[in-house]
């Protein structure tokens, strides 16, 4: 019988006290598809850099191919035949791809007998596994989808045997992530060992041939994708079965809100993110954005929010908004009665290093309630409002002096829903709002959005998770490359009519031909990738 | 999760940078040859033991308060303000032109105006660094640094030329008229015939810096604007997201740190000099970053590490005077201070948050945070 | 103002942009390699004084160059020991390196020679001498009687201390070592993306540190050059800003090692400049302020750093420490 390719064995690693793996044992089958599937912050990420060098573990022993092995750094990892694609590439911006594929890997002291070697490298490699990149291309001027098949060719090029893949659809759209597949079978066919981890059901029942599941820093579960379905690997992710049906009344919509026409947005480096929108909201509806990360969305929320600039007409309870000010008119916009979740709480939702209370008058802190006087701020009456809050949002610990970074990402997102909500805005903008927050908290957020708009509010809501998207909205907009591909009603559509319509194809057949589709995709991921 | 309970942070912290820069010191001392233990008693002696030296001492640490607020109110916006030597000297010519071309009945009403003078002289040479980093995104370090030299020849410029009294060999302005005189520390504490604070400098503006410790603590921790700066320093992505802008933000950061920085000229030019003189600056801008660092930007930190440093300077000359050993020394002790206190932060932190870490398990927190602190 | 004048001007020129050179080059260095380096300035000061120190000891200009590269590269280890091992803040470790420099010569000097913060007067095989090259003509007379080419060849290429040839040969050598071998392949990634270079399995901080550490040699020579070569001896704050203006000379050449030729060449003739101020009346016709002569190298980096004209971009990934980040 022969060795697994990866045997890992009781592995454990803390960070601080905070136990990120526990005891974890997984064995890889040479030759095989592995995937490892649980939900953000499970521990999987950090189970792969141990195994790539990366962190040194705090227990445990790595087998590779029946051979007890060291890895205290990538340099170990990749002499093992280890190759890993991160989420967030490393790559060097304004190095050519051949460059970028010799780096690390190079033959000798001097660059040129590297670089021709590994273009006729290339050169093969790309013909035998669907990887076809141009070795010339300076990295920062290629797509996402690009990008990661220079990841790919870097560990090839190293001579792996095991390829690691985290997270590596994230950014890509359906057709993207299928070409994708597409090479990780060729790559089994060779002999490859590859380990794909994902939180995403489907690409694990698609491509893998076994399965682990993490929950929490645990292994729960390891078993052939054959012998399983969707609900049970989702109930093991989890620990309880899922309901992601959010119960909600049919929406009674009144008044339009929010009108916006033929928006344009275009980015500091003269690309078009916004190529001419328009859409409604009504009082008392939501109003949801589907769509693969990095095609305007996030552009869509930052102009509505105040802080990017655009061309076209916004009228806010038939009112316009101007839309050509500074970057920084996010406090007018409050005034005007737009609330705000933005889609990273971490980044601009919240003042990690502020106390809750800081953070609660973040962007109302020229509220007057929150004054002593014509100077001076009445700190004492912010904390009040806080625990107010954050008693009615069940914020743990409920305590308005500690910092934002000393609470779990659901309570974070708690505060900042509950900042924005409680100002009973007439338009709610939310994006991403459970990106990373444990399941309590998703409910909960879901009921206060919907409560929301039961209290006749309209709320925009963008998310790259479909199930979201299709639970939560009264409508749904498609937007692909800048632009809205269509609109439907969540009872009136499926994941798959979605999907096309994410990847650039409507029903009325395609829009643009298939190639120019993966340009086109390729060249908005490859920017997204970038806010990342 | 807290890692260290937050008296070590403010307190423990710079204190044990404090020692491992006088251990240094103290070996320093050691191998030229003198006895560290006397360097320290003759300089608390000829510092602390007397108003004499008491008077020299907190002039000196008026010109470091200054200097120290500069860098700290810019610090908490997370601009480097490295440029308080030249603001500092700008400070100087706008003293120098409202003490010697306004006629002052009193010298409080010259104090009003040269502190305005000083002020808006400094807050002007910020501004142009601030407004390239605010618009060009050029790096204020560099910028700030550039403008040292700028001024440097500028006032070189001017002090052998067009402000030098005619037939003078000085490079330096005429003497300022005497109703701009400050009182010193001896016209105000000395009673009867009992003498304090005989021919020392130190004088008036002492009470100024105070008060503008207290400003900077109000301004910064209990108004709008404080708040916004601060947000901004901490993530300008959420400023941008809350509405706050940067180009405002930086320019009336940097405006108030130069505006600080410059005053630290009521200080030595009128205060003490009573002429503007060539360097009269004299590093105090570059001490400036030691005391924010070991004050850790807070006003009432920057007003100790301002006092110590004044110990220093005025305890390194006496060194210097009874000794072989050269002033320079101190130049040591503040480069031995802004690296443990600034560069060398995490060497003394870490292992202090491990013995902190391990006396006291925390209750368990989320592992979110924990992974977000080593990229804070 | 006739070609001698010139001559004399350019040669100057030349002496006084070598120093700048082996700083900027230092600094190129560093900063390419994602280390901000202000502390140039403090490393050349230390580099000056004990080249000095150690060449009056030891009578061997050589030796004292050895030992003042070695006080540039204890300098180097600090400002690499707190920004490459303890992610300090890279621009307070500079400033805190320049101070130390500053002050540890004077103190030192002082109980060494006890001359006030300054060394003996170097003499003989105690400084570097001008290397005369063949067929060059030495004396004043010579040259002013000679023909242009000869005064070319005597005057400005001709007669300068070997230093100043090697600082002319560094350039060339950085340009092939940056583009043309792994190291600088390497190098330059690391400043541009560390983490590319972590997960390549190639040492972050050993590359970092292999760069300080250059910076420190280049710096080291510079300082040697300073106070045995153009100089006969250590002086109190004898740097006198160079290591700045070496950064303001990184800036102007957008961290490429043909430009920094370029802008310290630039640089160095301000200096030669201001140092005759009866020639620029007399070419001008009028007269120009020293201490204008002696901002411009500030105020033009300052306006390249505005992006008036051209760019400069510097590494991507400079003055951040780096930490592991899935």
């Amino acid at each position: 019988m022969t060795a697994p390719a990866i045997e890992l064995k009781g592995i454990s690693k803390a960070f601080g006290p905070v136990q990120a793996n526990k005891d974890i044992s997984i064995r890889v089958m040479p030759g095989t598809i592995h995937g490892i599937i649980g939900e953000n912050g499970a521990g999987k990420s950090t189970l792969m850099s141990i195994l790539y060098g990366f962190y040194k573990a705090d227990a445990g022993e790595i087998w590779i191919n029946g051979q007890r092995t060291e890895i205290p750094d990538s340099q170990a990892a990749i002499g093992a035949g280890i190759g890993m694609v991160f989420q967030h590439f490393k790559l060097v911006e304004n190095f050519t791809v051949l460059e970028n594929i010799v780096l690390g890997a190079e033959d000798s002291a001097l660059l040129m007998p590297s670089l021709s070697r590994a273009r006729r490298e290339l050169k093969a490699l790309a013909e035998e596994y669907e990887l076809s990149v141009d070795p010339d291309a300076r990295i920062e001027d290629i797509g996402v989808g690009m990008q990661q098949r220079v990841e790919i060719l870097k560990a090839l090029y190293r001579g792996a045997d095991i390829l690691i893949l985290d997270e590596p659809t994230g950014v890509l759209t359906p057709a993207e992530a299928d070409h994708l597949f597409r090479i990780l079978e060729g790559l089994k066919r060779e002999g490859k060992t590859i380990i794909l981890i994902t939180h995403k059901l489907r690409e694990i029942m698609e491509i893998t041939d076994t399965v682990s599941v993490m929950r929490r820093g645990e292994m729960t579960a390891t078993v052939k994708t054959s012998e399983t379905d969707p609900a049970e690997l989702a109930e093991l992710m989890v620990g309880r079965k899922v309901l992601l049906r959010v119960d909600k009344a049919p929406a009674t919509p009144g008044a339009t809100i929010l009108q916006v026409r033929d928006l344009h947005v275009t980015d500091d480096k003269g690309v078009e993110r916004i190529k001419g929108i328009s859409f409604d909201i009504r009082a008392g509806e939501i109003l949801g954005i589907a769509g693969v990360a990095g095609n305007g969305q996030s552009e869509l929320l930052e102009v509505l929010g105040g802080y990017e600039v655009a061309r076209g007409e916004v009228l806010m309870n038939g009112e316009p908004i101007d839309l050509s000010g500074s970057k920084s008119d996010g406090r007018s916009r409050r005034r005007r009665g737009i609330a705000h979740v933005p889609e990273d709480r971490q980044r601009e939702g919240l003042i990690m290093d502020f106390a809750a209370w800081e953070n609660v008058a973040f962007g109302y802190h020229d509220d007057p309630g929150y004054q002593s006087n014509a100077l001076l701020m009445d700190n004492s009456a912010i904390r009040a409002d806080t625990a107010r809050k954050m008693e009615r949002f069940d914020v743990r610990p409920p305590n308005p002096a500690l910092a934002a970074k000393n609470f779990s990402g659901g309570n974070q997102q708690k505060i900042v829903v509950a900042r924005e909500i409680e100002r009973n805005p007439d338009l709610l903008l939310v994006g991403q709002p459970t990106r990373g927050v444990d399941i309590g908290a998703i409910e909960f957020i879901h009921q206060q959005i919907v409560a929301l708009r039961d209290q006749g509010k309209a709320i925009l809501l963008v998310s790259v998770e479909l199930d979201e998207i299709m639970s939560l909205s009264d409508r749904i907009a498609v937007m692909f490359d800048g632009r809205i591909m269509g609109e439907r009603l969540p009872s009136e559509t499926d994941a798959k009519e979605l999907g096309l319509l994410m990847a650039g194809i409507t029903d009325t057949g395609r829009a643009h031909g298939v190639g120019e589709v993966e340009e086109n995709l390729a060249h908005a991921g490859g920017d997204a990738a970038k806010e990342v | 999760m807290q890692k260290m309970p937050a008296w070590a942070e403010v307190v423990l912290v710079p204190l044990i940078s404090l020692i491992l820069a006088a251990l240094i010191s103290a070996i320093v001392i050691l191998a030229i040859g003198e006895n560290p233990w006397t360097a320290l008693k003759l300089m608390v002696d000829g510092a602390l033991g007397s108003t004499y030296g008491w008077g020299y001492t907190l002039y000196y640490a008026t010109n470091f308060v200054f200097t120290g607020l500069a860098v700290a109110v810019a610090y908490h916006a997370r601009l480097f303000n490295i440029g308080g030597e030249g603001q500092a000297a700008l400070g100087g010519l706008g003293v120098a032109l409202v003490c010697l071309y306004i006629p002052w009945p009193h010298w409080s009403l010259a104090l009003i105006g040269a502190t305005a003078g000083a002020a808006i002289a400094g807050a002007a040479w910020a501004a142009i660094p601030a407004f390239l980093q605010a618009k060009r995104g050029s790096h204020i370090v560099i910028t700030t640094i550039m403008f040292n030299f700028i001024a440097a020849a500028f006032l070189n410029y001017l002090l052998v030329g067009p402000l030098k009294p005619t037939g003078s060999m000085d490079p330096a302005t005429a003497g300022f008229p005497q109703t701009t005189f400050l009182p010193t520390f001896q016209d105000m504490f000395s009673f009867g015939e009992t003498v304090l604070f005989r021919g020392t400098p130190a004088n008036v503006t002492f009470f100024v810096a105070v008060a503008a410790c207290v400003l900077v603590w109000l301004i910064i921790w209990r108004t709008r604007l404080g708040y916004e700066i601060r947000a901004f320093g901490h993530s300008q992505p959420a400023a941008r997201y809350a509405g706050i802008g940067p180009t405002w933000i930086i320019m009336i950061t940097m405006l108030m740190s130069g505006g600080l920085a410059g005053l630290m000229a009521i200080n030595n030019v009128m205060g003490e000099a009573e002429r503007l003189i060539l360097n009269s600056v004299e590093g105090a801008g570059f001490i400036g970053i030691a005391v924010a660092l070991m004050g850790r930007s807070h006003p009432f930190g920057v007003l100790l590490a301002a006092i110590l440093f004044g110990f220093l300077y005025q305890g390194g000359a006496e060194l210097a005077f009874w000794t072989t050993i050269p002033r320079e020394l101190i130049v040591v002790i503040q480069a031995l201070v802004i690296l443990f206190t600034g560069a060398l932060d995490n060497m003394v932190r870490m292992p202090l948050e491990a013995i902190f870490g391990r006396l006291s398990r925390p209750p368990k927190p989320d592992r979110r945070s924990a992974q977000s602190e080593p990229s804070a | 103002m006739d070609y001698l004048a010139i001559l004399q001007i350019l040669d100057s020129t030349i002496r006084l942009a070598t120093p700048l050179l082996l700083a900027c080059l230092a600094g190129l260095y560093s900063e390419r390699a994602g280390i901000f380096d202000i502390g140039l300035e403090g490393k050349m000061l230390a580099a000056a004084f004990f080249s000095a120190a150690v060449a009056y000891t030891s009578g061997n200009a050589w030796v004292g160059m050895m030992a003042g590269i070695g006080a540039s590269l204890v300098l180097s280890a600090v400002h690499g020991i707190a920004s490459i091992t303890f992610r300090g803040n890279q621009l307070i470790s500079g400033v805190a390196i320049n101070f130390l420099a500053a002050g540890l010569t004077v103190v030192v000097s002082q109980s060494w020679f006890a001359q006030g913060g300054r060394t003996p007067q170097l003499s003989g095989d105690g400084r570097f001498n001008p290397i005369v090259w063949p067929g060059a003509v030495e004396r004043t007379r010579d040259i002013m009687q000679a023909d242009p080419g000869q005064q070319l060849y005597s005057e400005l290429i001709s007669g300068h201390t070997s230093l100043v040839y090697i600082a002319l040969l560094i350039v060339p050598l950085t340009w092939w070592v940056l583009f043309r071998t792994r190291f600088g392949l390497r190098l330059r990634a690391v400043g541009e993306n560390p983490a590319a270079v972590d997960t390549a399995g190639v040492s972050v901080v050993g590359l970092r540190f292999a760069a300080v550490a250059i910076a420190g040699v280049l710096c080291g020579i510079a300082g040697a050059y300073l106070a045995t070569a153009l100089q006969a001896g250590f002086t109190k704050d004898m740097t006198a800003g160079r290591g700045y203006i070496a950064l303001a000379a990184l800036i102007f050449a957008k961290w490429r090692p043909w430009y920094a030729l370029g802008a310290t060449m630039l640089f160095g003739f301000l200096q030669a400049v201001a140092l005759r101020p009866d020639m620029i009346e007399g070419t001008l016709g009028w007269d120009v302020q020293i201490q204008l002569l002696d901002a411009l190298p500030y105020i033009l980096t300052v306006i390249i750093l505005a992006g008036f004209v051209g760019k400069a971009i510097p590494p991507r990934a400079g003055g951040e420490p780096y930490v592991k980040e899935r």
